[in-house]
């Protein structure tokens, strides 16, 4: 079995301020993690915003540099991608789905217009009718087809609808691994199913691994493998996704547990504040503590 | 119930977006035939997407539609206290006068209620002062009086917006909107750009101040989930009309109209490892909404009358109204369990 | 297209006018193609005829036929302003999306470069310029030059746009897409700037006639080339207020501000209607 992505001592430091007052935020903090090629997974990433899970995304995509350790696609790292033929050639293994579907489509331009772009550079096609037979395919992918959006603008096309042909895009090279941001955040709540299950369904009959990255627990508990749960841009616990988040262990896991609105028991009117003591409480005694292994591939931080 | 436990009575209210650009015209029936009451000391949840005209409609309810939105028919009124008022009817001096004092809005966006450039007590003396009627040193004291009672500190009041963090400015734009004591409170989207953790806080803190005055609040999000907690009662709006509406527990346990069922029974939750599904096709376009119920494309039930009559919203249960031909047959996608019931 | 036009035209007053004046201007100018005489050519009439029938212009003191000179002399006019306009936005395009989309230390040297020419003095170089050439300065070469002069307050307009659409996601959907730099620049990002090149190409020719009408009257440019500098200068020259020979200078100059207010009244227009929210609106989006 060989290694997908192999994200080692991974840590971003973003320099803030003038030349006088510089400081120094670090987004991301030590980070590790591997997938493997061959078992394609969905690897969900937790954390509130400012937890550095979009930085690590960004970095993983090659659009920001760790500031320390290395990120690894394919035995291949991000400082060797210098030049164009190599980021083509990234682009072809590992494709981005971003948040905002109507953002990510330019409005005064037919959505096609990427999918063709994407056919006709990453996959080098030349001829018209393959290049239409590559979108036409990707498409069906997603439960589309090329006569449904051919020549159609982003603002006629529904959120969901949106999101699925970026996935399709995403597709056309036929890549190892997507990377998604928050990609239902912005989707109508009834087509939000839609593209969820469209995720897994690219792990389990396309053979796609998906890093997955909200701060949605309860999606993230219907089609994850594993969990990375990230606080103030450490990992505080990582695992099998569905152990982790029915029982937690770090107390930020289980203070992010306990904020999840449920539905049980609606409309009694009971709510309460969450309380962020325990989690404040275990901040300060393990924050900058370290992982250690638990029973079935959990990985905790504890204090040192 | 007698009528004047209601604040707000809505009657067959149609606001319409009526533009013409370069000799296209078009007309977007954003709130179409929408007839509900709300009553005293409740929160009552607006369910619905994007573009299903809930925005426009808390719009209108606020009195606070800018052309090309008009209301082309139906009455709204008011009552606080001995004053009865139709915002449409009033006067503009009157519309004024209850805003703040009687009436105030929690938005999306804390910014944008809140002088960037300004510390946070100016923006408390250039909203409230006035509404409130009072001098100077009272509104200071009953302001710090209601800052604390809803656990935050008066320091606040000192600090520039860009210094407290998303969730601190949300609590104090709320904490802004409710300080003249409004009987009716109407917030849109509160908590949608706030992260898990905060958002709870907040909801916990508008449930609370909720509580403490008595007050109405309509409280608007496309998320299931959060009415689950906040709402008393729940409208879900679907293209420009109101299809359903009832108690939340009601709603949850046992919807009757398939739009509320499949909101209800899709949402994932931790612990349940059953597949959900999403409803086919698209929201409609409400400048060309399809004929009959307009949900009939999407829905599982759609018979032949769904295609050509709309379906009126009719009472199927205990202050539970619906619009479907069909209601009788819509059964919950998932059963929700009800620790409440269980103890009983 | 054609549907737009005939739209614009019946419910913006403003483009119906504007497009009236620069439609009647350009007619006339078009007219000189089928001119009877040469402009170059003297005393081919009798000179300092008032307007007439014969003469609808009148004719000046040089014995030519106004109408004819004057027809000659929009057409160059024109040509120099369109000429100028368009190097001017080839250039201040490039420039601006270039710095605006590559950043890094591309944008800080076409900057500087874009600074020097900011603070160059127009006036006085463009008549050093008619001291080193006189003759040999034809309407082409100081089109090119003042092209060239005309472009940086355009270009930083354009590079603080593309900086905005930089950042946006779809332009890094297009990166992942596998387009190019130049694909993203001049297809996705060039239709965002396309409403600030239309209406500045507008204000751009006002600036560059401007310019040459103020060379011209003052006698620093090739003056056996007849435009509507020329023609008030040699006016001047000759004393036709004072001779009585009014029309030769009321003429030209009603046209010319005829043009302007025409070209004005478009840019206004054209602004209000390539606004890209309010194209997106109309094509029935957001």
């Amino acid at each position: 079995m060989t290694t997908l992505l192999d994200v080692r001592n991974v840590s971003k430091r973003f320099a803030m301020g003038g030349i006088l007052s510089r400081k120094h935020v670090d987004a991301v903090i030590d980070v590790s993690f591997t997938l493997e090629s061959g078992t394609p997974e969905i690897f969900t990433i937790i954390g509130e915003s400012g937890s550095g899970k979009t930085t690590l995304a960004r970095m993983i995509l090659g659009l920001e540099e760790p500031s320390e350790g290395d990120i690894n696609f394919e035995g291949v790292s991000a400082a060797e991608r210098k030049d164009r033929a190599a980021r083509l050639s990234f682009m072809r293994r590992v494709q981005p789905v971003f948040q905002n579907p109507f953002e990510a489509f330019n409005p005064l331009k037919q959505v096609e217009r990427y999918l063709e772009a994407t056919a006709r550079t990453l996959l080098g096609l030349k001829d018209k009718a393959e290049i239409e037979a590559a979108m036409d395919g990707a498409l069906q992918k997603v439960g589309l087809s090329y006569r449904e959006i051919k020549g159609r603008y982003a603002h006629e096309l529904s959120g969901g609808q949106l999101q699925r042909v970026a996935i399709a895009r995403a597709l056309i090279p036929e890549p190892a691994l997507l990377i998604t941001d928050e990609p239902v955040s912005m989707v109508d709540a009834s087509l939000r199913m839609s593209i969820v299950n469209l995720l897994r369904d690219l792990r389990d009959k396309f053979g796609v691994s998906v890093i997955y990255i909200t701060h949605d627990l309860a999606t993230a508990y219907y089609i994850s493998d594993r969990i990375m749960i990230m606080q103030k841009g450490y990992v505080v616990e990582m695992g099998p996704a569905r152990p982790v988040l029915d029982a937690p262990e770090h107390a930020y896991s289980r203070l992010l547990k306990e904020s999840v609105l449920s539905i049980e028991d609606a409309g009694s009117g009971k709510l309460e504040p969450a309380d962020r003591s325990m989690a404040k409480a275990a901040w300060e005694a393990t924050g900058e503590g370290q992982l250690v292994a638990r029973d079935g591939g959990r990985l905790v931080r504890v204090a040192r | 119930m007698a009528d004047t436990d209601d604040i707000l009575t809505v009657r067959g209210l149609k606001a319409y977006y009526q533009m013409a650009y370069f000799g296209i015209e078009r007309e977007v029936r954003a709130v179409d035939d929408v007839t509900l009451s709300i009553r005293r000391n409740e929160i009552y949840g607006i369910a619905g997407e994007s573009s299903s005209g809930k925005t426009s409609l808390i719009k209108v309810l606020a009195a606070a539609i800018r052309p090309p939105l008009k209301v082309v028919d139906g009455s709204l009124t008011y009552r606080f206290g001995d004053l009865e008022i139709d915002p449409y009817k009033a006067r503009k001096e009157e519309v004024d006068a209850i805003r703040w004092k009687h009436l105030s809005y929690i938005m999306q966006g804390s910014m944008s209620v809140l002088n960037p450039v300004r510390r946070i007590k100016h923006s408390f003396t250039d909203f409230a002062l006035r509404p409130m009627g009072v001098p100077k040193n009272i509104f200071w004291e009953r302001t710090k009086a209601h800052l604390e009672r809803l656990n935050l500190s008066p320091d606040v009041l000192n600090a520039y917006p860009h210094e407290l963090s998303g969730g601190m400015r949300q609590r104090v734009t709320i904490a802004l909107a409710t300080v003249c004591q409004p009987e009716f409170i109407i917030a849109d989207e509160p908590t949608t750009a706030l992260d898990v953790v905060v958002q709870k806080d907040v909801l916990a803190m508008i449930r609370n101040v909720q509580q403490q005055m008595g007050s109405s609040v309509v409280f608007v999000t496309h998320d299931m989930s959060v009415h689950a907690n906040m709402a008393d009662r729940i409208g879900i709006v679907y293209a420009g009309r109101l299809v359903e509406e009832g108690p939340t527990r009601t709603l949850f346990t046992a919807p009757k109209h398939p739009y509320t069922a499949h909101l209800v029974g899709s949402l994932p939750r931790i612990g349940d490892t059953s597949a959900k599904s999403a409803l086919e096709g698209r929201p409609p376009n409400l400048a060309d909404p399809p004929p009959g119920c307009r949900f009939h494309p999407r829905c599982p039930l759609a018979i032949e009358k769904c295609k050509t009559e709309v379906p009126p919203l009719a009472t199927v249960g205990e202050s539970h109204r619906s619009a479907c031909w069909r209601a009788d047959d819509v059964r919950p996608l998932t059963t929700i369990s009800h620790r409440a019931e269980a103890v009983l | 297209m054609f549907a737009v036009i005939r739209d614009l035209t019946r419910y913006n007053i403003e483009f119906a006018i504007g497009c009236l004046l620069v439609g009647i201007i350009t007619l006339f100018a078009l007219a000189s193609f089928f001119a009877p005489v040469a402009p170059t050519m003297i005393y081919t009439v009798p000179p300092d005829m008032p307007p007439s029938m014969t003469y609808w212009f009148g004719t000046n003191s040089r014995g030519q036929d106004l109408f004819w000179q004057l027809s000659y002399a929009f057409r160059n006019t024109l040509t120099f302003g369109v000429l100028v306009a368009i190097i001017s936005r080839i250039i201040s395009i490039t420039v601006g999306l270039l710095a605006g989309y590559l950043g890094g230390w591309v944008d800080r040297v076409l900057m500087f470069f874009n600074d020097i020419f900011v603070s160059l003095p127009i006036f006085p170089l463009l008549i050093l310029v008619y001291f080193v050439l006189r003759s040999n300065l034809d309407m082409f070469t100081l089109a090119l030059i003042m092209g060239c002069l005309g472009w940086p307050f355009d270009a930083r307009l354009i590079r603080s746009v593309s900086l905005g659409l930089r950042h946006r996601e779809f332009t890094r959907h297009a990166t992942f897409s596998g387009m190019s730099p130049r694909k993203i620049m001049f297809e996705e990002h060039l239709p965002y700037v396309m409403p600030i090149v239309l209406s500045t190409a507008i204000a751009n020719m006002i600036w560059s006639i401007g310019m040459e009408v103020t060379l011209a009257v003052l006698g620093f440019t090739n003056l056996n080339i007849p435009t509507v500098g020329t023609t008030l200068y040699w006016a001047n020259n000759h004393s036709a207020m004072i001779v009585g020979v009014w029309w030769w200078i009321l003429i030209p100059v009603v046209l010319i501000v005829a043009l302007f207010i025409g070209l004005f009244l478009l840019t206004v227009s054209l602004n209000e209607y390539i606004d890209p929210r309010s194209r997106l609106r109309r094509m029935g989006g957001a």
